[in-house]
C-alpha cells in the first residue's frame, strides 16, 4: 500500500515540480474568475460571454501584446474563490485577474488582493459595499456600480412622484438584500419617509413559502419594497396574488426583471406601474446600448436573448483593462504600476454611459429607473423612466456622513 | 379512547381544555388585548393553516421513507432526489402534454420504476450492510443532483395546475369584523387545501394498505421481525421490491404536488431530504403515524417560525429534533 | 466481500515499513522542490481537510458511528478562533492572544463534538448519520442568521496565525509544516488510540455493544469520549483551516463541504489512517487541476462516481484497492506448480518489481 502512496506522491511531485507558468514575452495573461459550478452556473457564463465579447472588441490584443484568457471557477463560497483566485495567480501567472461574481466573493478577493501587489485585480459583478468603501486594496478596481448606487434614484422618485411615506419591506436575509434597502431607504428616509422595523420582513435565504409572510404583513402601510431575487420573486408574486393582496409594490434591481416578467404563470397585472431601478435596461432605447445589444447577440447566438447585467459587469471591468493596457502599452514590467495608475485615471464611455472611478477605485456610472408596462403584444416590460447619471458610492452624501451608517445591515437605516 | 379517558383522567381533561381554547382562538373574534399579545387573528390563522398544509406536505415525501427504513433498514439518503427528479419529469411530461394530472401520474410511476431498479440491482446485493447502503444513496444523490443541474440547469419551474385548483376560497373563519359590523373572512388558497387532502388521503390510503391487505401484513411482519417474513415462505424480494417501488413512487408524486405548490429548483433536494430526515426522527423510524405526528409536528414550527420568528425559526426545527432524540430517542411513536 | 469490510477498522499494515520512512522522507523535504502554491494550496491544504477525514474516519472505522458533524466541529473551532482572536470586521473579536485561543477553540470544539455524540449515540447506529446530518445543517443555519456572535451571512475575516520565532506561520513553508506536525501527530495518536485498550474496547463496542454493555463497560460514555478525541483532532484542523483561509463563514460549513469530507474519506479507505490523507490529496489535485483537464462544471459528478465506484467495488478505497492488487499479484506467482521453484528462483519472475 505505501508503495501505492509512493507513486501517488511521485506524480503530485513531477506536477510540482513544473515551476508556476511564466508569461512569455509577447503575451499578457489575463484570468477570468466566475462562479461555473453549481446553480449559478448560468449566471457565470454570461459572465464569461462579457469577457469574451470585450476581448473580441480588441481582438484579444492590447498595448500590442497577446492576451491569453485563463478560466478560473467557484461555486459562489468565498473559499472556493479565494482557492480559484490563488490557483490563477500564483499557478498560472495571471498579471490580471477579472471577477469575482458575487458579493461575498469579492470582499475575500480584496483582501487576497491586499496579499499580491504586483496583480491587479478587476471586479467581475460583486456588488457588495464594503469591497470598495471600507478598507479598500490599492490594486483591486470596480469599474461596476454596487448594490446601493443600483438603486439610485428610486427612493427619491416613490417619494416625489408615486407620493408613498410608508413602505414595509420585503427581502432576503443577507447582505445584497441589506444593500438594495439600504440604496432605497437611505434617501427615502432622508426625504421624510418611513420603514417601520416591524415592517421589515427579512426571509431566510432559499425560502419559497411566502404565505406565512404576506398574512403578517401590515395593512396601514403604502407600497411593499420588495428585494427577491428572480425565483423567489415569481414565488411570492404568484402567492400574493392568491392571497387577495392589493399593496403596490416597489422592485429591487433583479425583482422585476425579463426572466421574472416573462416567467410562465398567470399575467401579473397587479405588476404593472412598479417602479424599480439597475445597472442596466432592456428596453432603453440608445444606440450604444443597441449596439452592445446586437454585438452580444451575433457573438452569442445560444446566449439569453439579451445581454444580462452580468455579461455587462463584466465586459466593462474587462473594457478598462483593455484601454490601460493600450495606454500603457502592454508595460507590466514594473510590478503593474504604470498600469494601475493608467486604470485609476480612466474615463470611458460604455454602453450604459460614462463610467469613472472615485479614490477608492469604485466606479461612478449611470443608473436607469424604470417602470413595468404593459407591452405592444400583451406581455410586460420595463420602461426606462429615467436615466440617473453619474451615481456615486455615496449616493451623494459626504463620504464621512455615509460612513457613519454604518455597514449595511437588517436595521440600517433605522427611519422610523 | 374510554380507556385512556379512564386511565389518564387529568391528561384528558387537560387535552379537552386545551382543545376547546384553541377552538375558540380559531372560530371567535379576537378582544382587543388578545390582538395586542399575538398580532392579528389573519396572520395566526393563515400561519395555522400553513402549517398544517405544509405538514401534510412533509408527511407526502417522509412517508416514502420511513416506509422503506421500517421494512428494509435502508436510510435512502437519494429520498430528495428522488423528489427533485419527480418534480422534474412531472414538469416535463405536464408542459408536453398539457395535463397535469398525466404529469403526475408519470412522475410517480417513473419514480417508482427507478426505486426498482435501484433496489434489485444495487441493494439487493447488500443485505445486512445498511451503512455500506446508505453511503451508496448518498453518491448517488450526488450524482443525481449534479445531473439535474445539467440538464435542467439552475433556473426554477413553475407548475400550471388545472384552473379549479388555483386562486383563493373564503373559510368560514371570521378575520376581523368591520366597524361597520360585517364580517370579513379568512381567505385562503385553494390549492394548499388540496394538498392537505391529498396527505389526508394517501395516509388513509397507507393505513388501509399496510392494516387490512395482505401484503400490507406481510410488510409490518416483515417491519417487526425480516428474518421470520422470509422464514416463513414470503418471497421477500419481491416485497422489498414492491416497498422500495412505493415509498419512491410517492417521493416523485410529492415532488410534483410540492413542486406545484412552491415551484422546482436544485436544492429542493436537500431540503426535503433533510426535513423528511426530521420528521422521521422525530416521529419514530418505520412508523407512518409517526410520520403524521412529525410532519405536522414540523410543518407548524416552521410556520410559526417563519411568521413569529424569522430570523431562527429555521433552527426551530432542530431544536425540535434535538429535544426529541434527548427525550426519547427512538421517537414519538418509534419501536424498540 | 465481506459486508463489514467498510469499517472492521484492522489494518494489515501493522508494522512501521521503511516504505513509510520514504514516505516521510519525502513529506519532510517536499517544500524543498515545490513552488509555493503546491506547497501551500495543495500541500498544506490535503494535510488540513485530510486530518478532519480522519477524525471521521476514527470515529466510523473504529467506532462504527459515521458523524457527519466533524467538519462542522472544525468550522466551530474556526469561528471561535475569529470570535475569541482577532477579526478584521469589527464584530466580536475579543482579541485574546494565540496561546490562548487555540486551545480554548480545540477544547469548545472538542465539547461540541462531545454533544453531537451524546444526541446520537443512544440511537441505533444507522441514525447517526442522518442526525449528525441534521445538526450540521442546522449549524450552518444557525451561524449563517446570528450576526451578533457570528456575523452571519459575512462570517470573518482577517484571522492570523501569529508570529513566533521570527516567522510568520501563514507563509507557505512554515505552515505546511505545521499541517504537516499536525497531521503527523494526529494520525500517531489515531494509530496508537487504536491499539490501546480504550481504542480496544471501541472497536469491540462497535462488533457487539450487548456484550460489551454485559462485561461492565458503560457504552454510552466510552462513545462519548470518542467523540470528544475526535472532536480534539477536528478542532485543531479547523483552526488550520480559518488560518489557511484567513476567513470563516457559513460557506465553509455548508453541506456540500460536509458531503465532501465524507467523500475523502470513505475514497482513501477507512482502514488506515493514512487513508483520508490519500483521499485527501485525490480530492485537492481534482479540484484544482479538472478546469484545465476537463470541464469544470462536472467536478461533482465525477466526485459522486469516485465515491459510488468505491463504495460499491472498493469498500477500502484507493488504500484496498492498492492492497487487493498487491494480493492478486502475489497469488499469481504463489500457484506456480509446473516450474516447482519457488518465486525467488523463477527466472520468469527475477527483474520483476518486488513487492513494497
Amino acid at each position: 500500500m505505501l508503495g501505492h502512496l509512493k507513486r501517488t506522491l511521485a506524480a503530485a511531485a513531477i506536477i510540482s515540480l513544473a515551476a508556476p507558468a511564466m508569461a512569455q514575452d509577447g503575451t499578457i495573461k489575463m484570468g477570468a474568475l466566475a462562479t461555473l459550478e453549481g446553480a449559478f452556473t448560468v449566471l457565470g457564463e454570461d459572465s464569461m460571454r462579457g469577457v469574451e465579447l470585450a476581448l473580441e472588441e480588441f481582438n484579444y490584443e492590447a498595448g500590442g501584446k497577446k492576451i491569453e484568457l485563463i478560466t478560473g471557477s467557484s461555486d459562489a463560497s468565498p473559499d472556493s474563490a479565494i482557492r480559484a483566485t490563488r490557483k490563477l495567480v500564483e499557478q498560472d501567472g495571471v498579471q490580471v485577474l477579472i471577477g469575482p461574481l458575487s458579493g461575498s466573493e469579492g470582499l475575500a478577493v480584496k483582501d487576497y488582493a491586499k496579499t499580491q501587489p504586483d496583480v491587479t485585480f478587476l471586479n467581475g459583478t460583486s456588488a457588495a459595499q464594503d469591497t470598495t468603501l471600507r478598507n479598500p486594496a490599492d490594486n483591486f478596481f470596480r469599474f461596476s456600480t454596487d448594490g446601493a448606487q443600483w438603486m439610485a434614484g428610486l427612493g427619491e422618485y416613490v417619494y416625489n412622484e408615486k407620493g408613498y411615506r410608508k413602505v414595509a419591506v420585503l427581502a432576503e436575509d443577507y447582505s445584497f438584500p441589506y444593500t438594495q434597502v439600504f440604496g432605497f431607504l437611505e434617501p427615502f428616509c432622508r426625504l421624510g419617509g418611513t420603514a417601520p422595523q416591524d415592517a421589515r420582513f427579512w426571509v431566510p435565504i432559499g425560502n419559497k413559502d411566502y404565505s406565512s409572510v404576506i398574512a403578517a404583513l401590515p395593512d396601514d402601510v403604502d407600497a411593499i419594497y420588495v428585494a427577491l431575487g428572480g425565483a423567489d420573486a415569481v414565488n411570492f408574486l404568484t402567492q400574493y396574488e392568491q392571497a387577495g393582496g392589493e399593496l403596490p409594490l416597489v422592485g429591487g434591481s433583479i425583482t422585476v426583471d425579463q426572466t421574472v416578467l416573462g416567467s410562465k404563470g398567470r399575467t401579473r397585472d397587479f405588476v404593472i406601474g412598479t417602479p424599480s431601478a439597475g445597472p442596466i435596461s432592456d428596453t432603453w432605447d440608445n444606440p450604444g446600448w443597441a449596439d452592445f445589444v446586437a454585438a452580444y447577440q451575433k457573438q452569442f447566438p445560444d446566449g439569453f436573448p439579451s445581454p444580462s447585467l452580468f455579461a455587462h459587469g463584466y465586459y466593462i471591468n474587462t473594457k478598462a483593462a483593455l484601454l490601460a493596457l493600450n495606454e500603457v502599452d502592454g508595460d507590466l514590467s514594473d510590478g503593474g504600476k504604470k498600469f494601475r495608475e493608467a486604470l485609476s485615471s480612466l474615463e470611458f464611455e460604455t454602453p450604459t454611459g460614462k463610467v469613472s472611478l472615485d479614490e477608492r477605485r469604485q466606479a461612478i456610472a449611470d443608473i436607469f429607473l424604470t417602470e413595468v408596462i404593459e407591452g405592444p403584444d400583451g406581455g410586460l416590460l420595463n420602461k426606462t423612466i429615467k436615466v440617473v447619471p453619474q451615481v456615486n458610492q455615496t449616493l451623494g452624501v459626504p463620504y464621512e456622513d455615509f460612513l457613519a451608517y454604518g455597514q449595511v445591515g437588517r436595521e440600517n437605516p433605522s427611519c422610523e | 379512547m374510554r380507556r385512556f379517558v379512564e386511565r389518564h383522567t387529568f391528561w384528558a381533561l387537560v387535552i379537552l381544555i386545551v382543545g376547546a381554547v384553541f377552538l375558540w382562538l380559531i372560530f371567535a373574534v379576537w378582544p382587543e388585548w388578545l390582538q395586542a399579545a399575538f398580532g392579528r387573528k389573519k396572520t395566526f390563522v393563515n400561519t395555522l393553516l400553513n402549517g398544517i398544509t405544509l405538514g401534510g406536505l412533509y408527511f407526502l415525501v417522509a412517508s416514502g421513507f420511513t416506509l422503506v427504513f421500517g421494512l428494509m433498514r435502508n436510510v435512502n439518503l437519494a429520498h430528495g432526489s428522488m423528489y427533485l427528479l419527480g418534480a422534474y419529469i412531472g414538469y416535463e411530461v405536464a408542459d408536453a402534454s398539457g395535463s397535469w394530472f398525466l404529469g403526475l401520474a408519470v412522475a410517480f410511476l417513473a419514480i417508482a420504476l427507478s426505486g426498482v431498479l435501484l433496489q434489485v440491482l444495487i441493494f439487493r446485493h447488500m443485505a445486512g450492510d445498511d451503512l455500506r447502503q446508505t453511503l451508496v444513496t448518498i453518491g448517488i444523490s450526488i450524482i443525481a443532483a449534479d445531473l439535474m443541474l445539467a440538464i435542467w440547469t439552475g433556473t426554477t419551474y413553475q407548475f400550471e395546475p388545472p384552473e379549479w385548483l388555483f386562486g383563493a376560497t373564503e373559510l368560514p373563519i371570521v378575520s376581523v369584523v368591520k366597524s361597520s359590523g360585517a364580517a370579513v373572512y379568512i381567505k385562503y388558497p385553494v390549492y394548499r387545501l388540496t394538498v392537505l387532502a391529498v396527505a389526508v388521503g394517501v395516509g388513509v390510503a397507507l393505513w388501509l394498505f399496510l392494516n387490512r391487505t395482505k401484503l400490507g401484513m406481510m410488510i409490518r411482519a416483515g417491519v417487526n421481525d425480516r428474518e421470520m417474513l422470509s422464514a416463513s415462505g414470503v418471497n421477500v424480494q419481491l416485497v422489498f421490491a414492491l416497498v422500495f417501488a412505493i415509498g419512491a413512487g410517492l417521493a416523485g408524486f410529492a415532488g410534483v404536488v410540492g413542486g406545484t405548490a412552491l415551484s422546482i429548483a436544485p436544492g429542493e433536494d436537500i431540503r426535503y431530504l433533510l426535513a423528511s430526515l426530521i420528521v422521521v426522527i422525530v416521529g419514530g423510524l418505520g412508523s407512518v403515524t409517526g410520520a403524521a405526528i412529525g410532519a405536522l409536528l414540523i410543518g407548524l414550527a416552521e410556520q410559526f417560525g417563519l411568521a413569529y420568528f424569522p430570523t431562527y425559526g429555521v433552527v426551530l426545527t432542530f431544536l425540535i429534533m434535538v429535544v426529541v432524540l434527548a427525550v426519547r430517542p427512538q421517537g414519538l411513536m418509534g419501536g424498540r | 466481500m465481506d459486508g463489514r469490510s467498510l469499517f472492521s477498522g484492522s489494518s494489515p499494515l501493522a508494522a512501521v515499513h521503511p516504505a513509510a520512512w520514504l514516505a516521510a522522507l519525502f513529506l519532510l523535504a517536499y517544500p524543498a522542490f515545490a513552488s509555493h502554491f503546491f506547497v501551500f494550496q495543495i500541500g498544506a491544504y490535503s494535510l488540513i481537510l485530510g486530518t478532519i477525514a480522519l477524525s471521521l474516519m476514527m470515529l466510523a472505522g473504529y467506532g462504527g458511528m459515521v458523524s457527519l458533524a466533524q467538519l462542522t466541529v472544525a468550522g466551530l473551532a474556526g469561528y471561535l478562533m475569529a470570535i475569541l482572536g482577532d477579526n478584521s470586521v469589527g464584530v466580536m473579536g475579543l482579541g485574546w492572544p494565540w496561546w490562548l485561543t487555540v486551545p480554548v477553540a480545540v477544547l469548545g470544539a472538542a465539547l461540541f463534538s462531545a454533544f453531537v455524540g451524546a444526541v446520537s449515540v443512544r440511537t441505533e447506529g444507522i441514525y447517526t448519520i442522518m442526525i449528525t446530518l441534521a445538526i450540521a445543517v442546522a449549524f450552518f443555519y444557525f451561524v449563517r442568521q446570528n450576526y451578533v456572535i457570528f456575523n452571519g451571512f459575512t462570517g470573518f475575516a482577517g484571522v492570523e496565525p501569529p508570529r513566533l520565532f521570527g516567522l510568520y506561520w501563514r507563509d507557505p513553508v512554515p505552515f505546511y509544516y505545521l499541517a504537516l506536525a499536525v497531521a503527523a501527530a494526529s494520525t500517531a495518536a489515531v494509530a496508537y488510540a487504536a491499539r490501546s485498550p480504550f481504542g480496544l474496547g471501541l472497536q469491540a463496542i462497535r462488533d457487539n455493544p450487548r456484550r460489551m454493555r454485559a462485561l461492565g463497560y458503560n457504552v454510552t460514555l466510552h462513545r462519548i469520549v470518542a467523540y470528544f478525541l475526535a472532536g480534539a483532532i477536528a478542532g485543531t484542523a479547523g483552526v488550520l483551516l480559518v488560518w489557511f483561509n484567513g476567513r470563516i463563514s457559513p460557506g465553509s460549513v455548508g453541506v456540500d463541504v460536509v458531503i465532501d469530507i465524507l467523500v475523502i474519506a470513505v475514497v482513501g479507505g477507512m482502514r488506515h489512517p493514512i487513508g483520508p490523507f490519500l483521499g485527501a490529496i485525490a480530492f485537492v489535485l481534482l479540484e484544482n487541476f479538472a478546469i484545465d483537464l476537463i470541464d469544470r462544471e462536472r467536478f461533482n459528478t465525477v466526485i459522486g462516481l469516485a465515491f459510488l465506484l468505491v463504495v460499491l467495488y472498493s469498500p477500502d478505497g484507493l488504500l484496498g484497492l492498492w492492497v487487493r492488487i498487491r494480493t492478486k499479484i502475489r497469488a499469481t506467482r504463489r500457484v506456480r506448480p509446473e516450474s516447482g521453484r519457488t518465486e525467488e528462483e523463477d527466472p520468469r519472475l527475477v527483474g520483476s518489481t518486488k513487492e513494497t
